[in-house]
């Protein structure tokens, strides 16, 4: 049932078919904190609505009581980023409040204030259950403890995933160097190395690789050996420092590959900024140094850029669209830009790898936000394999979590400091990016739009261990796989609802999506999903869905017919033997 | 293919005359090829040819291309390639009328020649100077054609240029239209026939009148035209008018539909009215009180020319528009691709779509929820009342959304209804431009919006429509070629003694075995279309009509009470009620009517989205769309292979086919029951012939020339795209580890 449960609910408001039936559905572990009655909830696209409010810890619940059908407003406290008093309290002692989500969607209340000064307010009580990590307390992650039929921490399993791409090999082989976190802290325990590169190599590049973040192999290609191979920038500086140990480790990935003599290194970058970390100690590979190595720039653009533009889209989006300007609008976010460069970025990688079977080195300044980006969307491109719903379950796994994007410090979960620099969308772009593929490839990915949602809505929500901290041995220290629950355990538990029915598994095919802006689409069902005159629609899928159906049962009918047909012959063979019957052609099942 | 070495910070100049030099194309010493020509329709001559002409490859940066011979014939412009056609010939979706290197002479939009590296518009003084070394072609179906003149004889190439430039720009007369010579057999009794309602006799407007339940008069007084020759030969018009005659007709209400309560939607041309002439005043108000009279008394009028953007704002937004698909190069892709948005808003053309769809949906409000009498006007009345009131039925008639419904409301509003083709679409090359505006095309864009929001309530395909605005421009049509109902048959009746072989022979648009043979015409039909639900004869209510039921939507919640009936006795009042609400016409102020449009269409939104009833747009900016299909299909850089729409609907027509073939096999099984043979159109073939990998572009099935390589198309010049110039671009990513590295 989707009503219950941990699902983020999908519309601003609710309707409640029974109301009769009181309250909300509580998660286990799930308890009230304070309710209040008669506050005002003023929105934006109904006008103001009056009802009670009820803060627990892990939700803000609104529940109209003056209008028919009755409303409900339910969204987990992970995905406020802001809850703060406007103005003063009116004549009436009317205190106004705005709450800030991360989904891009603001809320107005209006409350009365308590007579009883002692008592505090609703507000209060939902500002500090809001941001436990800065009231000192722990997130609803840790103390929710639904059991599910699967455990979704045992979804990635780095030995066998590398495996499946069949490593280790002559070339490559697993390294223990990290196994605790000593050569690099935001680095996963188990990489994977050239095998003509000693660990004590490996230390010696982690000096010269920003954060330690050094080159290691991502995926290979099954058939070409060309690798996807990730790392952080150089620590070249002013003087152009040279590191004779990371030069030996990339011509050794050059030579893993013996299809190719070349190596492409692929910073994520506009070359300006790369140029410009040169002074504060950092910087990029010199064509002098690593021979046969050519250096291309994405020209993508740093965090700070990207959270100015999704700022910018949510002034667009929410609450009203300017309908005749929507289009420059839009244009003027540069949203759509960064994706598209994104994209294009990708698109680039993959192509070096499967039309020129080469192999890559990817990285941006740091390694943890534009390089995930470009591998894992290059890495959708060229294998199936992440295509599916558990194989992209386990690029997020690999690529995001185990290799360290900073999901605690890009989300903040929990943290009530909103104005944090180190907050960026990245992955939700990320997602945005894989979301745009599966529109233009509707039938070659295993899940639905849906399941990209919920990715997005429990990635604020704080609901699961999944996306916490930010780097696999903060999550072993905070024993984050023992205590809370994964998200996979959740969705794997009932996949049926996140399956594209249009799906057909072609296990070689590569992609390469189009990347043009015209080509590009507003994530409307999820930027704009709150207005309710922008009704999600997926009649495809449904109409789909149906003839599947239709086809079962015609299939079914055809068969007993069949049989029926021949027992009937069965009987009267002797009579009439030879008896011509037509044979039915089998309907071809490929879904 | 492009060079990595700053990721693309520089970015490629425009290569716009890079030319290959004769030596890199192997036609030295090749045996004397045997002279081509192409396969000539019937009816069809050549006027002039030229060898070897070079036509450039359009999906490429490199001017290259293949060799081969130009030809002028008095119905296109065709390229025959000297190369030998490649393997994939048997497209599933071909024209039989013209290929892939063929340009109907009414498709050239315009002609631009390349005299020395500078590219000029080629006008009639152009043409009689020296050719030019390269000639391009844009057509109005979007394609671009590249031809270069330099490697043939000077002689053929100067002919060749001026031949095209005559025949593709210069005025003509009609008879010089291709379809006057056109010789197709005619095809044989053909189910358009039996189910295209072509309005063109007094039987289809009494059945149309009993269809839709109304209480009006046939007027069969223009049968010779001696009413007016720009009112259709039959229409229909509230019963209450008397007088026909006055004013030639001017200010007539003419039927459209009626609504299941009893109001209906009329349109009538209504030309200015000056101070002096209180008399056509009168008239007017007459005729505003006969529509009235139709039901309940209530009215309300509407001016379209007021209200709506006028034939010349429409004609040059889309010129605007359209120069967003005519792509020469891939340079010039990418460029324009980084003001994409900007550039589509800065051209209207989507706002003026949604600006009629918004007037349909006001229309539509007035009819179904205050169940009034709506009056649309415009000066002529053949315009922009075709395409609201074609709209608002849409929306309101499920009929309409099913291919033969469809094409009926083409004929019915549009081609019986007197909508000036000829002049709008420019088709005989006037120079005087007042006439020329796509109000047709207009239309199709529109219903591609209703298509695109409401898939499963149309029995018809984008595709359809794709084709439909294409064929516009094949001049072998009779459809399309007139400016009234009085014009067809003057010219037809003219025409028809000179042809030697009996009657002239031109086949409506409708006959799409013209063009397509059954299985193309599969692409008509959408996969996704939900067919309503056929209940059992038993069940059926029978004193219900069809129409009524098929409006099945909730109306009583939208209906206000019934308190127009006090009118009854006060004429007097009711004249000036009337006049009132003619001058304060709706939209008096812009924010207060949309307001309330706005409501109705929210009010539609929450409940159960019924296919079968009425069927609303959302107008809100993201919902607004280019018609991808149409506008995209020839450039191929936004081709996604194995990807786009297409990838979704073949496999629905796949599954489809499946169902439909096990319907099949049940009913040849199941010998108890009657077969009972099944009318609907069903996809007769095994679609998935084609390649079953998944390997189709997004332009299927309109993209002839893509069976390219498989590579990406990897986007040049990016660096100009972004300039990010706030400091925030060269902020450090880490906040923290500034402190640290300074």
């Amino acid at each position: 049932d989707r009503s219950s449960g941990p699902r983020v609910s999908d519309t601003e408001l609710r309707v409640y078919k029974d109301p009769s039936k009181d309250e909300l559905p509580l998660l286990p572990e799930e308890l009230v904190q304070d309710s209040a009655k008669d506050v005002t909830y003023i929105c934006p696209f109904i006008g103001p609505v009056r009802g009670s409010l009820t803060v627990t810890n892990y939700r803000l619940f609104f529940r109209c009581t003056d209008r028919e059908p009755v409303f409900g407003l339910d969204l987990p406290l992970g995905g406020l980023s802001r809850v703060e008093k406007i103005g003063a309290a009116s004549s009436r002692g009317d205190v106004s409040y705005g709450v800030v989500c991360k989904d891009m969607r603001n809320l107005r209340f209006v409350h009365k204030e308590p007579e009883n000064s002692l008592k505090k307010s609703v507000f209060e009580v939902l500002m500090k259950f809001a941001f436990p990590v800065s009231n000192n307390m722990s997130l609803f992650a840790f103390e929710y403890k639904q059991v599910f039929p699967e455990n979704g921490w045992k979804v990635y399993d780095p030995l066998a995933e590398y495996k499946r791409q069949g490593l280790p090999n002559e070339s490559w082989r697993i390294s223990k160097v990290n196994d605790h976190y000593e050569l690099c802290d935001s680095y996963p325990a188990t990489l994977f190395v050239p095998v003509t590169i000693t660990d004590e190599e490996l230390r010696r590049v982690s000096s010269f690789r920003a954060k330690g973040r050094i080159p290691v192999l991502s995926w290979i290609h099954p058939e070409s050996q060309a690798a996807v191979v990730r790392a952080s920038q150089t620590m070249v500086g002013q003087n152009g420092r040279r590191c004779k140990e990371d030069e030996k480790l990339l011509q050794a990935i050059m030579d893993a590959n013996a299809q190719s003599h070349k190596l492409f290194i692929f910073d994520a970058r506009p070359s300006v900024n790369a140029a410009a970390n040169k002074m504060k100690g950092g910087g990029f590979e010199s064509e002098d140094a690593y021979q046969n190595a050519e250096l291309v720039f994405l020209d993508i653009h740093n965090i700070h850029v990207m959270r100015e533009s999704l700022r910018k889209l949510k002034d667009v989006v929410y609450p009203n669209i300017e309908e005749s300007h929507w289009l420059s609008n839009l244009e003027s976010t540069h949203w759509l830009e960064h994706i598209k460069l994104i994209l294009a970025g990708a698109l680039r990688i993959a192509d070096k790898v499967e039309s020129g079977k080469t192999s890559v080195v990817v990285h941006c300044s740091d390694g943890w936000d534009r390089t995930p980006q470009l591998t894992s969307l290059a890495l959708i491109m060229l294998d199936s394999h992440y295509r599916t719903i558990r194989g992209f379950q386990i690029l997020l796994e690999k690529e995001w979590l185990s290799f360290g994007h900073r999901f605690q410090q890009r989300v903040g979960h929990g943290d009530k400091n909103h104005t944090d620099a180190d907050r960026s969308p990245i992955f939700l772009q990320f997602i945005d990016c894989v979301w745009q593929m599966t529109r233009q490839f509707p039938a070659a990915f295993e899940f639905n739009e849906y399941f990209l949602i919920t990715i997005l809505d429990h990635l604020y929500s704080c609901l699961f261990g999944t996306f916490l901290c930010n780097s696999e041995q903060q999550r072993l220290k905070e024993e984050v796989p023992k205590r809370t629950v994964s998200l996979w355990s959740f969705v794997n538990s009932q996949l049926e609802e996140f399956v594209n029915p249009l799906y057909v598994h072609y296990p070689s095919h590569v992609l390469f999506p189009t990347v043009g802006i015209r080509h590009l689409q507003l994530w409307v069902s999820y930027y704009i999903r709150w207005n309710p005159r922008m009704r999600p629609q997926e009649p495809v899928h449904q109409r789909y869905k149906e003839l599947l159906a239709k086809r079962a049962e015609l299939q079914k009918r055809v068969e007993e017919l069949q049989r029926e047909a021949a027992n009937r012959m069965a009987s009267s063979s002797s009579e009439r033997a030879g008896s011509p019957t037509r044979s039915i052609t089998p309907v071809q099942t490929f879904v | 293919m492009l060079s990595l070495g700053s990721g693309g910070a520089k970015s490629t100049k425009p290569s716009f005359v890079s030319y290959v030099t004769p030596e890199e194309i192997k036609s030295e010493k090749d045996p004397p090829k045997q002279e081509k020509h192409p396969d000539l329709l019937p009816g069809e001559v050549e006027f002039c040819s030229a060898n070897p002409i070079l036509k450039y490859t359009q999906d490429d940066l490199s001017q290259r291309g293949v060799f081969g011979t130009l030809f002028c014939t008095n119905f296109r412009v065709t390229f025959i390639s000297d190369e030998k056609p490649q393997e994939k010939t048997d497209k599933t979706f071909k024209n039989k009328l013209y290929g892939e290197n063929d340009i109907p002479l009414m498709c050239v939009d315009h002609i631009y020649g390349v005299y020395d590296e500078k590219r000029k518009l080629i006008t009639g003084g152009l043409v009689k100077n020296k050719y030019p070394s390269k000639m391009i072609i844009h057509c109005k179906d979007l394609r671009v054609f590249q031809f270069s003149l330099t490697f043939s004889k000077e002689e053929d190439a100067k002919k060749i240029f001026q031949g095209i430039a005559h025949h593709c720009l210069e005025e003509k007369s009609l008879k010089c239209v291709f379809a006057f010579s056109y010789m197709g057999t005619p095809s044989p009794e053909m189910q358009w026939k039996q189910e295209t309602v072509m309005f063109d006799s007094p039987e289809d407007w009494t059945q149309e009148m009993k269809r839709t339940k109304a209480n009006c008069r046939l007027v069969t007084e223009n049968e010779n035209f001696e009413l007016s020759q720009r009112l259709p030969k039959y229409f229909v018009i509230p019963l209450t008018i008397g007088d026909l005659f006055s004013y030639q007709g001017k200010g007539l209400p003419i039927w459209c539909w009626s609504h299941y309560s009893g109001c209906a939607l009329f349109k009538a041309s209504f030309p200015p009215v000056t101070q002096e002439d209180g008399d056509f005043q009168k008239h007017l108000d007459t005729m505003i009180n006969a529509v009235a009279h139709n039901h309940l008394y209530s009215v309300k009028t509407e001016d379209l020319s007021e209200s709506l953007p006028n034939i010349q704002d429409i004609q040059q937004s889309y010129n605007k528009f359209k120069q967003f698909f005519l792509i020469e190069n891939s340079t010039d892709f990418w460029l324009s691709d980084v003001k994409w948005f900007s550039s589509l808003e800065s051209s209207g053309w989507l706002d003026i779509i949604r600006q009629c769809l918004q007037k349909a949906v006001e229309v539509v409000e007035c009819l179904e929820k205050d169940n009034t009498n709506v009056l649309i006007t415009e000066e002529e009345g053949t315009d922009l009342c075709c395409v609201i009131s074609s709209l608002a039925q849409i929306m309101l008639d499920p009929y309409y959304r099913t291919l033969m419904g469809f094409q009926s409301l083409v004929q019915k509003e549009w081609v019986a209804g007197c909508h000036a083709f000829l002049d709008r679409c420019n088709h005989l090359h006037q120079k005087d431009k007042e006439y020329h505006s796509p109000v047709f095309l207009l239309f199709l864009e529109c219903v591609w919006q209703l298509v695109h929001q409401h898939s499963p309530a149309f029995q018809f395909s984008e595709t359809y429509l794709t084709v439909l605005s294409d064929s516009v421009h094949v001049p072998v049509f009779s459809t399309f070629l007139f400016n009234s109902s009085h014009h067809r048959e003057s010219v037809m009746k003219a025409e028809s003694p000179l042809a030697q072989s009996g009657p002239l022979s031109c086949p409506t648009v409708w006959d799409w075995s013209v063009q397509f043979d059954s299985k193309a015409q599969n692409f008509f039909f959408n996969p996704l279309y939900l067919e309503k639900v056929k209940h059992d004869r038993a069940v059926r209510k029978p004193h219900k009509p069809k129409h009524q039921r098929n409006l099945s939507l909730p109306s009583t919640a939208f209906k206000t009470p019934p308190k127009k009936g006090f009118f009854k006795d006060e004429t007097d009042s009711l004249k000036k009620m009337l006049r009132v609400k003619r001058l304060s016409r709706w939209r008096g102020s812009p924010d207060a009517p949309t307001a309330t449009t706005r409501e109705f269409f929210e009010s539609w939104q929450h409940r159960p989205l019924d296919y079968h009833g009425l069927l609303l747009p959302c107008l809100d900016g993201p919902a607004v769309h280019i018609w991808m299909q149409r506008y995209l299909r020839w450039i191929p850089e936004v081709y996604i292979l194995g990807g786009g729409s297409v990838a979704v609907m073949t496999k629905l027509m796949e599954l489809l086919s499946q169902v439909q073939d096990l319907k099949r096999v049940l009913e040849q099984r199941d010998s108890s029951q009657a077969a009972k043979l099944d009318h609907r159109p069903y996809f007769q073939h095994r679609l998935l012939s084609f390649d079953s990998s998944g390997r189709l572009s997004s332009s299927f099935p309109f993209a002839y020339t893509c069976y390219r390589s498989f590579k990406p198309i990897i986007p040049t010049g990016l660096m100009q795209s972004l300039m990010v110039t706030d400091s925030l671009a060269s902020q450090e990513d880490e906040a923290s580890s500034v402190v640290s590295f300074v």
